[in-house]
């Protein structure tokens, strides 16, 4: 077998787009004397092709003749000399879609010609840049490393300056393992050793939790084996059952919402609190919560709505562009596997980074600048989401510094199920079949490295977390699942669940929980041969599901599934004895109690302490507000990256695939920020689906039960101003925290939950799902703290994603937050005064029920950047002018500062009709304007007119000036 | 009134199948889509249709080249079957990622022009894009097309860029009549970013063949069939004929 090389370029450099992107990014590092790039995509042929072959294919598969040329030769390199390049090669066993689609493609294409069909072959493909205007060697490799790849899945070869890094000569192959059968002696071991034992072994269970194990196996009396012990980290892990959640907690401390100090006893943090506030409320139309994969309520009276909100923090820190991918991409499995099957109709993002203009040097070691993590992040959502055809619709991006070294990615997706498909159970005797991408060593330890802490040196320890996605893998297991799912002989499967962060032994291990299940893990098709069975267990797969299919049903679904070309194959069956049964062609290499599997984890008391910090004594600026400042300071707040427009990244993502969309992310003639994105999801009916989030991590560390009301009351306020009804409104959490270790972490926690539960039942807003992430903190040496400037241990403030989903009834009574027409008035509705939560959900439910009304022309929420803020943007995108007049809100304001603050339960509305003046808790605020200018007025005093253009201008530009083009 | 039967093309990654089918059937047509392979087995069904469509999306996720895969399969086993269905007077449609499987499988501009003239690359931008544009018709011979009013829809790609093997080629295409659509701004005028939203040459948006029975357009026409798709719906009045209806009700009549 020889190895075929074919090297593409552009034929002219205005072709070469992909090196224009890079040169840009070169230069905005800071580099602009390198004056220009080309590119060469380099496609490797392995098998008995022969040149003629080779060269075929090139000709009919790989080349596009009207733009490149190509070249072909035998061996791995085009044998070209270039003065400085860089030649990028994923690393051995790093999912490249293009290879295999490649791969497949000229295996048919070669068949047809008349090649020989059994013949082995393989595709590998590459990147070369050749770069002019370097200057030494050590620039090279800074550009290879920081912009051209990422070394915990690439590598970078380098030419230029005495330096000629030798290519490969074949491709790479993975290392055979022999099979042998592994235990691991427990039952002996003292405290320390298991310690030891658990950080070592990347088990990341507690002392507690490992001596609970020595105890079980002492009673057994056997040492565990390895795939035992490796299940057990996996199943009890913080990622797969919220321990810190879920224990009993007893907490002193400021009472919540009020004055005072209190003590609190709860049994299980979570049921005491969120899933408590469900059961109160206790609503009809939620029809399946905190059970399943994602939350289900109803939308008519045939389908439900599913929705499930993700975080992928660790992985995207280290690798952003996959790691955002694989995040997106798991939480559509989510749907997918929720009930019988959901279809995902719709996707939401969310994003919080450090500042993407965050200094060069102030960079620890192992830590990507978030600049190429804002770029890598959007980028694998876009290219995720967008070729599964499933809308992104909803977002946010909240910059702040100490996300620096732990960024957070939340990834959600919404689905479409039917009412009578929400409801699955495995039946004994069903087979265990596994369908989809094929299991690699890239994914193992998912779910124990995303419940441990970062350090600087994670991307060694943990580059074997972080995959890359194939969407359209996944496309076809969701087409190929719901053919099967609406088969005409009816659904050919009982259950179905995702390969979650544990792999297999977290799917079949959930699946078969009530029954037990027998597994022969020769039988999961892998990448490559040479997997140990405990990688074959624990090894995260994207894009795979696992499905429990009655006998008598197995021979239809598997034809299902090949029809959709997607691979399906059984590897056990669920028994009904209650046991979970491992073994590796034939010999058992494991048997766990289910019972005890998932019962055994020992239950954690633990104490809790919050006080609310020493306030630092800001004095409030003096009341004055003077026209120079206002005006100015306006336009730096619009400018202000968390307020600026989001239309860079906003317009990468598809938002109007699958033909739903009624109020999309940019808003009227002016493109301005819309509140909650609306969908149509059945294209013959009017009912709709409104999606929009709150978060405020800012109020973190002044007060996390004001933190979480306030994401609540956000996630709502958005949803109403798009037309939400807030009487069939649903909510999901998402708890990001540095860490839960002390008292006083652990305080803030139980002050979020609070907060969140207090809101949750004053609004009448049952939670339906949620997810927590709790390590989210970065430490290293004392001396690289002091370069960088930051603390040993950074840690992210406690964060807290609301995300909310309303059903409506009639999307045609939806507004935008644009302003419609001159002569009408603006007001101002509710905020400005602190005021009770039954106070708010009545304000709440008047704005909403103003809408529903048609009385309201444009509604606007007033979050970040404040009241003066959020009439600015409803001028940019209605393209029109307004006054405002402060004069009777002046008994409100204490300060400047009080017009650009975020507002709990405000509103801007913009209407025709007079009702609202009579209205509680409204002030009238000014009117639309014709004009081309925003006036501010206050007791016939001018303080500030500044031209609609430039409000704009100061909006649109911060983000996409610093993060690209 | 005579049954007109849509037959649309899905591969693995194709996404835009199922709201394309419905503003078929919303424009009067029997719909339906089917697996390409599928197809390949039973290529008898190009008999029974009057239109083929070959919807959005990402068939095979655009590797190697955006449509490039899926031009390879019908190239290798239906090439015959697909000339035959345009040789019968029928019709054959490709939105966006179907547009590029079009000019790929070399259906467009067509046989007349040749091969290797015309291709859809990067956007200048480098990014994909989702935007509104205006279109101006730009030939009387496409099926497609009746009149001159702009189409108003969204483009949803990074890969619409056209380019021509060189200057002739540009020109046959533009004095041929073979450039269905320009990106036009809302007056009728070609311009730059973003009215022209991927750079391509000469504004050009759409193309059809010789014949006027092929068309294939970057933008989605049925992204605009609802009075709620538009941007700025809110604004408008509810009693005016989405624009994208248009196109397909135009297709239907013709067959018909």
């Amino acid at each position: 077998m020889s190895v075929f090389c074919v090297a593409l370029r552009a034929k002219s450099a205005d072709n070469d787009v992909r090196a224009a992107g890079v040169l840009a990014d070169i230069h905005r590092r800071g580099l602009t004397h390198i004056s220009s790039v080309r590119t060469t995509r380099l496609f490797f042929l392995k098998g008995d092709l022969g040149k003629p072959m080779a060269t075929r294919l090139a000709t009919e598969l790989l080349v596009d003749p009207v733009i490149e040329t190509f070249r072909v030769f035998e061996g791995m390199t085009d044998g070209l000399q270039e003065a400085a390049s860089v030649e990028v090669h994923c690393q051995p066993g790093v999912m490249d879609p293009v290879a295999q689609t490649t791969l497949r493609t000229a295996r048919r294409m070669v068949r047809e010609w008349g090649g020989d069909p059994k013949s082995e072959c393989d595709v590998r493909t590459a990147w070369r840049y050749a770069l002019v205007g370097v200057r030494d060697h050590v620039e090279l490799e800074s550009i290879a490393r920081n912009v051209l790849a990422n070394d915990c899945i690439e590598t970078a070869y380098i030419d230029g300056f005495d330096r000629k890094d030798p290519r490969p000569t074949d491709f790479p192959t993975a290392p055979a393992t022999e099979f042998e059968l592994r235990e691991v002696r427990l039952r002996e071991l003292d405290d320390s050793s298991l310690s030891r034992l658990s950080r070592e072994g990347h088990l990341f269970l507690s002392l507690e939790e490992m001596a609970t194990l020595r105890a079980h196996y002492r009673k057994l009396g056997r040492e565990p084996t390895d795939i035992e012990l490796e299940t057990f980290a996996q199943t009890w892990s913080e990622h797969c059952v919220h321990k810190t959640l879920k224990s009993a907690i007893d907490y002193k401390g400021q009472d919540f919402g009020r004055a005072g100090d209190v003590e609190a006893h709860f049994d299980n943090l979570l049921a005491d609190t969120i899933v408590r506030a469900t059961r109160e409320l206790d609503r009809d139309w939620c029809l399946s919560v905190f059970e399943d994969n994602a939350g289900v309520i109803a939308f008519d009276d045939d389908w439900g709505v599913a929705f499930k909100v993700e975080t992928h923090n660790h992985p995207s820190a280290i690798e952003p562009y996959g790691g955002a991918a694989t995040g997106t991409g798991g939480c559509i499995r989510d749907i997918i596997g929720c009930g019988l099957g959901a279809k995902p109709i719709a996707s939401t993002d969310v994003f919080c980074l450090a500042p993407p203009d965050w200094p060069e040097d102030r960079l620890q070691t192992g830590v990507l600048h978030p600049r190429r993590v804002l770029a890598g992040v959007v980028a694998g959502v876009r290219d995720y989401g967008n070729r599964m055809g499933i809308p992104t619709v909803n977002g946010a991006i909240h910059f702040e510094p100490r996300y620096l070294t732990n960024p957070l990615v939340f990834c959600g997706c919404l689905g479409l199920i039917p009412r009578d498909k929400i409801v699955k159970r495995v039946m004994p005797g069903d087979a265990v079949v596994v369908a989809g991408g094929r299991t690699g060593r890239d994914g193992i330890h998912g779910a124990t490295f995303s419940s441990s802490e970062l350090t600087d040196t994670h991307v060694d320890e943990f580059a074997h977390a972080v995959q890359i996605g194939n969407p359209i893998e996944e496309k076809k297991v969701l087409d190929a699942v719901l053919a099967a799912r609406d088969h005409e002989s009816g659904c050919l499967y009982s259950s179905i669940t995702d390969c979650g962060a544990g792999g297999l032994s977290s799917a079949v291990g959930e699946m078969g929980e009530e029954l037990g299940a027998d597994i022969e893990l020769a039988d999961v098709p892998l990448k490559y041969a040479g997997l140990r069975y405990d990688e074959i267990w624990i090894s995260e797969a994207q894009e795979r599901m696992v499905l429990s299919v009655p006998q008598e049903k197995l021979a239809k679904l598997l034809s299902v599934f090949e029809a959709e070309d997607v691979e399906a194959a059984v590897i056990g069956r669920f028994t009904g004895d209650g046991l979970l049964r491992l073994r590796y062609d034939g010999v058992q290499v494991g048997e766990i109690e289910m019972q005890f599997l998932h019962n055994g984890l020992p239950r954690t008391s633990r104490a809790a302490e919050w006080y609310a910090p020493e306030k630092n004594q800001i004095q409030p600026t003096e009341g004055s507000l003077s026209g120079q400042s206002l005006g100015a300071r306006l336009l730096a707040e619009l400018g202000h990256l968390n307020v600026a427009s989001k239309e860079w990244v906003i317009r990468q993502y598809d938002h109007e695939v699958q033909a739903g969309s009624v109020v999309k992310p940019l808003a009227g003639p002016g493109q301005g920020p819309a509140d909650a994105a609306v969908l149509r999801p059945r294209l013959d009916s009017d009912r709709g689906i409104v999606v929009g989030c709150g978060l405020c991590p800012e109020l973190a560390d002044d007060d996390p039960y004001e933190m979480a009301v306030s994401a609540v009351d956000e996630a709502l306020r958005n949803v109403i101003c798009s037309g939400g009804d807030p009487n069939r409104t649903a909510i999901l959490d998402n708890f990001c925290w540095g860490s839960v270790d002390s008292p006083r972490a652990l305080g803030a926690l139980v002050r979020a939950c609070r907060g969140a539960y207090d809101a949750a039942v004053a609004y009448g807003l049952p939670f339906i799902s949620g997810k927590d992430s709790l390590n989210n903190q970065f430490s290293q040496s004392e001396e690289e703290a002091r370069r960088v400037g930051m603390p040993a241990c950074v840690s992210i403030p406690d964060t807290l994603l609301i995300s909310a989903v309303s059903v409506i009834a009639d999307v045609s009574r939806c507004v935008t937050m644009d302003l419609k027409q001159p002569g009408n008035r603006l007001y101002c509705v509710g905020g400005f005064s602190r005021r009770s939560l039954e106070n708010s959900a009545a304000v709440h439910r008047r704005v909403a029920d103003w809408i529903r009304e048609g009385l309201v022309a444009s509604a606007h929420d007033v979050s970040d950047g404040g009241l003066l803020v959020a009439v600015a943007e409803m001028c940019i995108a209605g393209d029109c002018g307004a006054v405002v007049q402060l004069d009777d809100l002046a008994r409100f304001i204490n300060s400047e500062d009080d017009l650009f603050t975020s507002q709990r339960c405000c509103y801007v509305l913009e209407c025709a009709d007079e009702k609202l003046l009579k209205a509680d808790d409204v002030v009238v605020i000014g009117s639309v304007h014709a004009g081309a200018t925003l006036t501010i007025e206050r007791a016939g005093e001018r303080l500030a007119d500044v031209p609609v253009q430039a409000l704009a201008d100061a909006w649109r530009r911060p983000l996409s000036s610093v993060a690209g083009v | 009134m005579a049954e007109v039967r849509a037959l649309l093309i899905r591969g693995p990654g194709t996404n835009c199948e199922i709201e394309t089918a419905h503003v078929w059937k919303q424009a009067g047509a029997v719909a339906r889509a089917v697996h390409v392979h599928a197809l390949i087995e039973h290529p008898q069904w190009l008999l029974d249709a009057h239109i083929l469509t070959i919807p959005g999306g990402f068939c095979y996720g655009d590797d190697i080249a955006a449509g490039k895969i899926m031009a390879c399969e019908l190239r290798l086993r239906l090439a015959d079957a697909l000339q035959n269905f345009v040789a019968a007077g029928k019709l054959v449609l490709g939105i966006c990622n179907g547009f590029q499987v079009l000019v790929k499988t070399g259906l467009l501009p067509g046989p007349v022009v040749g091969e290797s003239q015309v291709t859809l690359t990067l956007n200048n931008s480098g990014r994909y894009e989702d935007r509104w544009v205006h279109l101006k018709p730009s030939t009387t011979r496409c099926k497609f097309i009746d009149g001159d009013a702009l189409l108003h829809a969204p483009v949803a790609h990074a890969e619409g860029r056209i380019v021509t093997h060189n200057e002739a080629s540009l020109r046959t295409l533009a004095d041929g009549g073979y450039v269905a659509y320009r990106y036009v701004d809302e007056r009728g005028q070609p311009q730059d970013y973003p009215v022209n939203p991927n750079g391509s040459i000469d504004s050009i948006a759409g193309l059809t063949d010789h014949t006027g029975q092929v068309l294939g357009l970057m933008p989605h026409p049925e992204r605009n069939s609802h009075f709620t798709h538009h941007p700025l719906w809110t604004r408008l009045t509810r009693d005016r004929q989405p624009d994208g209806m248009r196109l397909f009700q135009t297709a239907v009549n013709v067959m018909r």
